[in-house]
């Protein structure tokens, strides 16, 4: 089959590899019909995720037809059409069971890789990396979909593709970034970051009841869709982040604020470390600004939600601000399979269509040409479809 | 990755003199990738450092001189001083009346209840599955059954072990008899936890590696860090008890660059 090799930084090619079979009782074949880039795909793009190997298959948001099912998926069958959450979990561990979907015990091969750096292991991903599990991604025409008696979900024939793709990943991310404020009447949300997560959490704030949302970024079209999506754009190149933000909260400042940028240059990557020491000695790079200007900006109890990926150590975080105004942190690895069904139900609803956010379609053999088109947010690039 | 077994030696089959004991397992105090990013964090941190000929660029020079000087090394004063350990090993070890020279205990919870948790694993034909090295089980007897591991070199060892303690939902222990080339003991004991949060399982694991051509035999069966493969094995029991399968990679398809 035709897959996406990642083949070292800034060099990913579409590549012809052996078609996935069925390993594991659990596993289900997926052919796959529609699938996208990712935000998260640039950090591996970027070089900035360690213990990637040449020739793995990237992609983690996708969506196809069951082929084939192993005896122990009873609930799946050959031709359902479904969307498949980009964390593994095996559903019968104690994270689980707790709906923290992303810490499943059980989903990881290579969990010592995991625990030797973070002290646990965290759920397998597809097409992330090695010390992710090292799962073979979906930008490709099939994938192996393990634990897939209790990951995929059966969608509706009258919803398209492109409706449900997000379900994916990005919906699902945006929405918990939006949870994890604790949104109450009358609230404001500060959102920095506006692509394809940036965008969900927008609308996903307003869902809840957020009476303000605002959308930091510096490109016009990103923020264009974020105003279409009810927030107050900030071009952080025009205006001054916090005076703006105190303006719109009457001086409190927001009840809390998003970081759906995320912090590439922290990993344990050779590179990555000796960014760490540049970012030590020359104070900081522009995304270290994120959440240092989140936490800056935060009113007094409020929560910092980050849905943007970190990897390593930082430095430079303003813990005595943070500490000095009682902040409340909420992140991680989105517990996808909470969410899959009741987002589903927005969607089928008509409250949302997720639609919006698609700028760029393409055929998977031109992946490597739209991975740089993505990467350098060319031609006004937001998210890119991809069909096999 | 090597494996581990389990099974009580009796004091008195075992001869291995104390002075082949490794080492390295009582100094060791930092972990093998903590060492890698120490030996690059350090190097980084005094480059940097003496670039800058300041004071806080001196100080991070010296920082940086220590991470690598532990990274190298594998020992950090500071982990010794405050009794931490990054190496897979645990020196608090249940008490027994045996006394071993190499000895590992590691903890695992499985969410499910005692009982079930206990009766995989009192079925000894069961444990080649997550312990790695163990080729079969047979068993031979109420209380006896014979081992077969693969060796280095794919040599088989054998050896025939004894139930010493079989407390269902509770305990099993069990040791290696009749002068086997590598005498091993073990024991796990299953705690069930309140609010069905499932059933810890405690492992300790006994042996003495002795020298010579034997000595290599232990390090290939035990692993040079047995706590380590203890805990990979005992990973491997937890994922069958919970998930019903070994997460895997294996035989997935791979570009080629
Ligand atoms: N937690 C999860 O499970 C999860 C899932 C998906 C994506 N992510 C992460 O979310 C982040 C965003 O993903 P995406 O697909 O939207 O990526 P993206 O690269 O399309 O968007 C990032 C946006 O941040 C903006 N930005 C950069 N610096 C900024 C600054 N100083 N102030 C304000 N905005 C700034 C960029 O202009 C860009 O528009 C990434 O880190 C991604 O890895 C996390
Ligand atoms: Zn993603
Ligand atoms: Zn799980």
């Amino acid at each position: 089959m035709k897959a996406l090799c990642w083949c070292g930084k800034k060099n990913v090619q579409v590549q012809n590899v052996d078609d996935p079979k069925i390993i594991n009782p659990r596993d289900a074949l997926v052919r796959i019909t529609t699938t996208a880039i990712c935000g998260s795909d640039l950090h591996l793009y970027d070089g900035y995720i360690p213990t990637m190997e040449k020739g793995d298959v990237l992609g983690h948001e996708f969506m196809g037809v069951v082929e084939e099912v192993g005896g122990g998926v009873g609930n799946l069958k050959k031709g359902d059409r479904v969307v498949v959450p980009f964390t593994i979990a095996c559903g019968n561990c104690f994270f689980c069971q707790r709906q923290l979907w992303s810490a499943c015990d059980n989903s990881n091969p290579n969990a010592w890789m995991m625990e030797k750096a973070y002290g646990f292991t965290g759920s397998g991903l597809f097409g992330y990396s090695h010390m992710m599990g090292g799962y073979a991604g979906g930008q490709a025409e099939y994938v192996r979909v393990p634990f897939a008696d209790v990951g995929p979900l059966k969608v509706p024939e009258e919803l398209e593709d492109e409706q449900v793709i997000f379900l994916t990943d990005i919906f699902p991310t945006g929405y918990m970034a939006a949870e994890n404020c604790n949104i109450q009447k009358g609230d404001t949300v500060a959102i920095w970051g506006a692509g394809p997560v940036g965008q969900f959490a927008i609308r996903s704030a307003k869902m809840l009841g957020a009476e303000q949302v605002v959308s930091i970024d510096h490109y016009p079209k990103r923020l264009k869709m974020a105003a279409e999506g009810g927030a107050i754009p900030i071009d952080f190149n025009d205006e001054y982040v916090y005076e703006r933000l105190l303006d719109l909260t009457g001086g409190r400042g927001p009840d809390a604020c998003i970081d759906a940028v995320g912090l590439e240059a922290h990993g344990t990557t050779p590179d990555a470390l000796y960014d760490r020491v540049k970012a030590a000695t020359f104070m900081a790079t522009d995304r270290l600004h994120v959440l240092r200007q989140a936490i800056h900006c935060c009113r007094k109890g409020g929560t910092v939600s980050v849905p943007g990926v970190y990897a390593g150590f930082l430095d430079k975080v303003p813990m005595g601000a943070a500490f000095g105004k009682g902040l409340t942190f909420k992140m991680g690895q989105t517990h996808m399979h909470k969410y899959l069904k009741p987002l589903l139900e927005h969607v089928r609803a008509g409250r949302i269509d997720p639609r919006f956010v698609i700028t760029h379609r393409a055929k998977l053999d031109q992946a490597a040409e739209m991975y740089a088109l993505f990467a350098g947010k060319k031609d006004e690039c937001i998210k890119v479809l991809l069909k096999p | 990755m090597t494996s581990w077994f389990s099974g009580i030696l009796p004091n008195d089959e075992l001869h291995a003199p104390l002075e082949h004991l490794p080492r390295r397992h009582r100094q060791k105090n930092v972990g093998a990738l903590e060492r890698t990013i120490s030996v690059l964090a350090g190097g980084l941190l005094v480059g940097e450092g003496l670039k800058r000929l300041s004071l806080p660029g001196l100080a991070a020079a010296a920082v940086g001189a220590h991470l690598v000087r532990r990274g190298a090394t594998g020992h950090c004063g500071m982990y010794h001083a405050l009794n931490v350990t990054s190496v897979e090993e645990d020196s608090k070890l249940l008490s027994h009346p045996l006394h071993q020279h190499i000895r590992v205990h590691k903890v695992m919870t499985v969410n499910k209840p005692a009982g079930e948790v206990y009766a995989f694993w009192r079925d000894l034909e069961n444990l080649p599955r997550f312990m790695q090295h163990l080729e079969r089980v047979s068993v031979t007897g109420e209380k006896t059954s014979h081992w077969v591991a693969r060796g280095p070199r794919e040599r088989v060892v054998e050896w025939d072990a004894e139930l010493v303690e079989d407390k269902p939902g509770e305990v099993i222990s069990w040791k290696s008899v009749g002068g086997s080339q590598v005498p091993n003991a073990g024991e796990v004991r299953f705690k069930g936890l309140s609010e069905g949060r499932g059933t810890e399982v405690h492992v300790l694991l006994m042996y003495d590696p002795p020298a010579g051509v034997l000595g290599a035999l232990y390090a290939r069966l035990f692993g040079a860090e047995p706590g380590q493969q203890v805990k990979e094995d005992l990973r491997r029991f937890k994922q069958l008890m919970e998930a019903g399968e070994l997460p895997t990679i294996e035989g997935q398809p791979q570009g080629q660059c």
